[in-house]
């Protein structure tokens, strides 16, 4: 009872007008940038950082909650009547989404992935408010060693399961980690990999790094690559659904929300692989077999749903262990250590107003959301006749503007540069963005849990062992690493001519990291 | 010499699709329907799809004109493909369609008639959308 008096609490903080006129500001921002594939919110987010230096904290939170919350409604938007993927975890619901729009049902599909979202993203961000402080009181409970194997598990998963290909993967979490190893070390004061630069003793902020890679690494890949020839108008009516559509959408809204809601909660879970399985799910489970790759409705509402459900469940850890399960959610990280909270799960017992009021804002973001959608979603599709120079124009101006905003250095601009530099070659070779970010922001952290590990042990090895949380966790991480040999090792053992997705080591996402890479991977 | 269309998928490019044939006729001359979209954007509201380009140039051939359907889906500038496109080709005129725009819309974006109204070397014929 604490959690929901404690929520309206939130809610009664909440209902200012200044404080609903941002939620209304951030969902509209996000969905927009949802609409256009390639802007996706962690981009945004990093984009608006440093602009919202100027507004207190519980105000900044609610903008980037409304991004976040935003981006996965305009996503399925583009997915539905362009089949371009907004965001990558929009990707699922193009299979049916857009085959539906060109059989004419365009108005069904957007109606059932926005009221699905909607359905979802209530119900999971109820979810938040019951799982939240359970997570938190057991993770109030957990020392530095346990914290280390978490972490440890969060960069596994980001390197290892979402993405097509580990190497790559880990390749980027590696430069990842090496960026947030720039500064001076905080035990020993020494600088590391400053090449003397007084610059750069100062660790590279995080702010620089994310608008970098993911602005103007964008935007240099666009302006190297995608010219490409316009698609037509999908003409969409205003979106509205039929007794049969609601009666075939309620419950793969429930179950995608069922599936959503733990991939999000976990540290290395996603959206793109529930919402892969809520397809199959759908597909398996649907009265109306012979529809699916024509354009079935189960196969919109489900993914749709799922995908706003996990988007909540990033919810929990990012609160409650203060780590991050997507790029969205690293950026928001950066912005509570920007206005100096340390996200964890002291944040709970330090900030509880904070905290809520966060929470509460969600659900009236979604609220919002739902009010925008439906009627409006002519008017999203309009964004996408916008020419390409005049976005990127914008774009490249905010993200300089944010870069020197940071520390009013000109050598941020240049650092800004490279690392766009950077972000358009990880395009061009395909590594994902993700565990770059994640290894940015975490880096610090799993290096200042490992430092007081061994220091309580005084440099003993064991010290990294800790309990039985521990434990599960480098078994995972273990498993995570050696199943790709087991399943080479089984499948040898069991005459090597199984099909082709036995014993795969990647997730389902792989069939569509086609679609995903082309849009450059910013969700 | 040649009749060239500025054609566009709606009734305005319907109306200049109209006028197009009708000035071939009088001129017996071959007529060239030119469909332009832009690549730098996502979606093009002026981009006609395939089956709507070979009805025209079907509906077109059957009333007995010599006609020959381009698309040209490259570049950001329509008035610039047409321009260029009359200029090597030699077109005698040019008929291309003209709408009221909103003030706002006056003032965001150029006007694509305009420049091929002031800057095309041969005379253009601007036809107007068909009241009912």
């Amino acid at each position: 009872m604490d959690n929901l008096n404690a929520l309206l609490g939130g809610f009664a903080d909440v209902i200012t007008p200044m404080n609903l006129l941002i939620a209304l500001l951030g969902v509209t921002v996000g969905t927009a940038v949802g609409v256009l594939p390639g802007i996706g919110p962690a981009m945004t987010v990093a984009l608006l950082l440093p602009i919202t230096y100027g507004l207190p904290v519980e105000q900044s939170l609610i903008l980037f909650g409304g991004i976040f919350y935003g981006g996965m409604y305009g996503g399925s938007t583009t997915s539905i009547l362009l089949n371009t993927p907004g965001e990558s975890a929009s990707v699922v619901t193009a299979l049916e989404g857009n085959k539906m729009a060109k059989a004419g049902r365009a108005a069904q599909a957007l109606a059932t992935s926005a009221i699905g979202s909607f359905v979802a993203g209530t119900i999971a961000t109820a979810l938040i408010v019951l799982v939240m402080p359970q997570v938190v009181s057991f993770a109030i409970t957990l020392g530095s060693p346990e914290f280390l194997a978490i972490i440890l598990v969060a960069f596994v998963g980001t390197a290892a399961i979402l993405g097509s290909s580990r190497v790559r993967g880990f390749a980027a979490l590696l430069v990842g980690l090496s960026l947030g190893l720039v500064g001076t070390d905080f035990v020993t004061g020494q600088q590391r990999l400053t090449f003397g630069s007084p610059f750069l003793a100062d660790n590279i902020d995080v702010v620089v790094v994310a608008v970098g890679i993911f602005a103007v690494g964008e935007a240099l890949w666009v302006a190297a690559h995608l010219r490409r020839k316009a698609g037509t108008v999908i003409p969409v009516g205003r979106p509205w659904m039929s007794r049969q559509d609601w009666g075939r959408s309620w419950k793969p809204w429930l179950r995608g929300t069922a599936l959503g809601f733990p991939f999000g909660a976990i540290p290395a879970g996603g959206a793109e692989i529930p919402t892969f399985l809520s397809y199959l799910a759908e597909r398996k489970l649907t009265k109306h077999p012979e529809e699916f790759g024509q354009g079935a409705i189960e196969g919109v509402a489900g993914p749709e749903a799922a995908n706003n459900a996990s988007a909540a469940g990033t919810m929990v850890p990012l609160l409650a262990l203060g780590l991050p399960t997507n790029a969205t959610a690293a950026i928001i990280i950066a912005a509570f250590m920007s206005y100096g909270i340390e996200p964890g799960p002291l944040l709970l017992t330090k900030e509880p107003d904070l905290v809520w009021m966060l929470i509460a804002s969600l659900f009236i973001g979604n609220f919002f959301l739902l009010v925008l959608n439906l009627p409006l979603a002519p008017t999203w599709a309009k964004l996408l006749r916008i020419p390409r120079p005049y976005l990127y124009a914008g774009i490249l101006f905010f993200a300089s503007m944010g870069a020197y905003a940071v520390n009013a250095q000109p050598f941020d601009l240049f650092l800004l540069l490279a690392l766009g530099g950077l972000g358009f070659a990880m395009r061009r070779f395909g590594l994902p963005v993700l565990p770059l970010i994640v290894g940015t922001i975490l880096g610090p952290l799993f290096e200042k849990h490992m430092r007081r590990s061994l220091q309580t042990t005084g440099g003993d090895v064991s010290g990294l062992v800790g309990g039985p949380v521990a434990w599960v966790c480098y078994a995972f991480v273990l498993a995570v690493l050696l199943w790709p040999l087991v399943a080479k090792l089984l499948r040898r053992g069991r005459g090597g001519d199984d099909g082709p997705d036995d014993g795969s080591p990647h997730p389902p996402g792989v069939p569509l990291t086609g679609v995903a890479q082309w849009q450059g991977p910013s969700s | 010499m040649t009749v060239l269309v500025g054609y566009l998928p709606n009734p305005l490019g319907e109306a200049t699709l109209r006028a197009g044939v009708e000035e071939s006729r009088r001129r017996s001359e071959p007529l060239v329907v030119l469909n332009m979209s832009r690549d730098d954007v996502l979606v093009d509201a002026r981009r006609a799809p395939a089956d709507d380009l070979a009805r025209v140039e079907r509906d077109v051939a059957e009333l007995g004109v010599d006609v020959e359907v381009v698309q040209v889906a490259e570049g950001s500038d329509p008035a610039e493909v047409i321009l260029a496109e009359a200029a090597g080709r030699g077109a005698s005129v040019v008929v291309i369609g003209l709408r009221h725009r909103t003030a706002v819309g006056k003032l965001i974006l150029g006007s694509v008639a305009q420049r091929v109204l002031l800057d095309a070397r041969c005379p253009v014929l601007a036809v107007k959308e068909e009241r009912p």
